[in-house]
C-alpha cells in the first residue's frame, strides 16, 4: 500500500504548499502533487492546511494530527510489505 | 497475539480488546465493506485478537473486484480502435476480461495510458484533438465525483474528444442486497472514505429497515477495534443504528459540493455486481445532457461474448460465503503476480489481502 503507487482506492493526506485559483500544489513527504480544490470551500483553505487527496482532488480538510497518523500507517504498511518480500526472497517460498 | 508488539498504541489496543471481550455475549459476524479495511484487518492480524464470538468477513467494497468482465471486454474493444486513446487508473490494467487484459492489449500496441487523475486524462485530450480519449470511470462515491468534475470541465473547455465509459457504482445497494440474499451478518464496518463524500445518512435505511448496525470506521487498528466495540455494543443492546467512529474525517452530511456534482452529471441505473448480479439503482450512468461525453453513446464497438473464469469463486468471496483459501486456485494457479480473478489483482481485493497477510 504505497502512496507512490497509482492506486485509485487510496486517499492520501497531503499538505497544501501553494494555492493558484482552484488548483493547489500539495506535498506528501518528498512527493509533490497538483490537486483540484473545487470540491471544497477554497476560502476556508490556506497554505499549511492538510487535505485528504484522492485521484487529484482534495475531498476533505483534515487536521495535521490526522494526516501524520495516516501517513505513519502507510509507512508501516510499506515497511511490513518490504519485510515480507525480504523473508520471501530468503526462504525462497511464498508466505501464505 | 502475534502482531501486538508492533502496535504504536499497545495499551489502547489491549484495553479495546478487553472491552470487546467483556461486552460480547452472542455470536456476531461483522462485514467490512471497504477493501482498505480488509487490508488493514489482515495486516494487523485483528481476527486473532478478537473473542470467539466476533467474526470478521470481507464484503464487496473493492471496485475492481465487482466490475464485470463485460466492462473490461468493452474497454478492450475501445482500445483496439485506431482513433481511441484509453486513459485509466492503474488498478484496472491487469484485471482479466473474458480473453485478455488492458495490459496485454497495451503490449500489443494499443494506446492505453495510466493516469493518476482524470485531470491528466483531460490534458491528454487537449493535446490529442484528433483522437477520442476514453476515460475508464470505475469506483465508488470516493472516486465518482472526480469523474463528474472531469466531465463538467470538459464541457466548459469544449473538449468534445473527451469521453467517459462509466462503471461507477454506489455502496448502499450491495449492502442491502447481501442482507436480502440471506448472508449471515449482524453489522457493517462502514467505508471511511466513501462516507467522506456521502455522509452517514445513506446508511440509515440499513438500520431502520433491516435492523443492522453500521459503524463508519477509520483505518488505524485502534479505529477498527473501536468500531468493532461499537458494533458489538449495539448488537448486545439490540439497538441497531448508524454511528460514525471516524468523525475526525467523516461528517454526517458528507461533502455537499461533491454530491452536487454527482447529481449534476449522473443518474442511477441498474448495474451488475460480481457475486450479486444485477442490482437496481446501483450504477452511475451519464445523464442525457452530457451524452456528448458518454463513450457508450459516442463510440460504436462490437464486444466479444462474455466468459467468466472457470474455477474462480471471487463472487462467493465478495459475498463472504466463501473464504479465499476455499478457492482451489488460491495460491496455486492464482497469485498476485499471475491473477486469475479480479479479487487477486487489486491490492484491496480479499484474495490478495489474504494471500499477502493471512498466514
Ligand atoms: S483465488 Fe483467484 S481464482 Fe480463486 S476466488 Fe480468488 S481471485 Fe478467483
Amino acid at each position: 500500500m504505497s502512496h507512490k503507487n497509482n492506486t485509485m482506492c487510496l486517499s492520501i493526506p497531503a499538505r497544501i504548499e501553494e494555492i493558484n485559483g482552484e488548483m493547489a500544489r500539495c506535498s506528501v513527504g518528498e512527493a509533490s502533487y497538483q490537486a483540484s480544490l473545487q470540491m471544497l470551500d477554497i476560502s476556508e483553505l490556506a497554505v499549511g492546511d492538510y487535505v485528504l487527496l484522492h485521484t487529484g482532488f482534495a475531498l476533505q480538510k483534515i487536521s495535521e494530527e490526522e494526516a501524520i497518523e495516516t501517513l505513519k500507517l502507510f509507512d508501516e504498511f510499506e515497511a511490513f510489505n518490504a519485510t515480507l518480500d525480504e523473508e520471501e526472497k530468503q526462504t525462497g517460498e511464498r508466505i501464505v | 497475539m502475534k502482531y501486538i508488539d508492533e502496535y504504536r498504541d499497545k495499551a489502547v489496543v489491549l484495553q479495546l480488546i478487553e472491552q470487546i471481550r467483556e461486552t460480547s455475549r452472542h455470536p456476531i459476524r461483522i462485514m467490512e465493506v471497504c477493501g482498505g479495511h480488509t487490508m488493514a484487518i489482515q495486516r494487523f492480524g485483528i481476527p486473532s485478537l478478537l473473542p470467539e464470538t466476533v467474526e470478521l468477513v470481507s464484503g464487496p467494497g473493492c471496485p475492481v473486484c465487482v466490475t464485470s468482465h463485460a466492462y473490461i471486454d468493452q474497454a478492450i474493444a475501445y482500445s483496439r480502435l485506431p482513433e481511441v486513446i484509453i486513459t485509466t487508473y492503474g488498478d484496472l490494467i491487469r484485471v482479466p476480461g473474458s480473453t485478455s487484459t488492458l495490459d496485454r492489449e497495451k503490449a500489443k500496441g494499443a494506446d492505453i495510458r495510466i493516469v493518476y487523475s482524470i485531470l491528466d486524462a483531460l490534458e491528454i485530450a487537449k493535446h490529442n484533438r484528433r483522437k477520442k480519449v476514453v476515460f475508464l470511470g470505475i469506483g465508488f462515491e470516493t472516486t465518482s465525483p472526480a469523474t463528474a468534475a472531469g466531465i463538467i470541465k470538459a464541457e466548459m473547455a469544449g473538449l468534445f474528444n473527451f469521453l467517459v465509459f462509466s462503471a461507477h457504482k454506489i455502496m448502499p445497494p450491495p449492502m442491502a442486497a447481501l442482507i436480502d440474499t440471506g448472508v449471515n451478518i449482524q453489522g457493517y464496518l462502514g467505508p471511511g472514505h466513501v462516507s467522506t463524500i456521502t455522509g452517514s445518512k445513506i446508511y440509515d435505511f440499513i438500520a431502520e429497515d433491516y435492523g443492522l448496525s453500521v459503524v463508519i470506521s477509520g483505518f488505524e487498528p485502534t479505529d477498527i477495534l473501536q468500531s468493532i466495540l461499537m458494533l458489538v455494543k449495539q448488537f448486545e443492546r439490540r439497538q441497531p443504528a448508524v454511528e460514525i467512529q471516524y468523525s475526525r474525517v467523516v461528517k454526517p452530511e458528507g461533502n455537499p459540493k461533491a454530491l452536487a456534482m454527482l447529481e449534476e452529471v449522473f443518474y442511477l441505473d441498474k448495474d451488475w455486481w460480481r457475486g450479486l448480479g444485477v442490482l437496481n439503482a446501483s450504477g452511475m450512468k451519464i445523464k442525457g445532457k452530457y451524452a456528448a461525453f458518454n463513450a457508450e453513446k459516442q463510440v460504436e464497438v462490437s464486444v466479444e461474448p462474455t466468459r467468466e473464469d472457470k474455477g474462480c469463486i471471487c463472487g462467493e468471496v465478495l459475498k463472504s460465503t466463501a473464504k479465499p483459501a476455499e478457492c482451489k486456485l488460491f495460491g496455486k494457479a492464482c497469485t498476485p503476480s499471475d491473477p486469475v480473478g479480479a479479487c487477486m489483482v487489486s491490492n484491496e481485493g480479499a484474495c490478495a489481502a489474504y494471500y499477502r497477510y493471512a498466514r
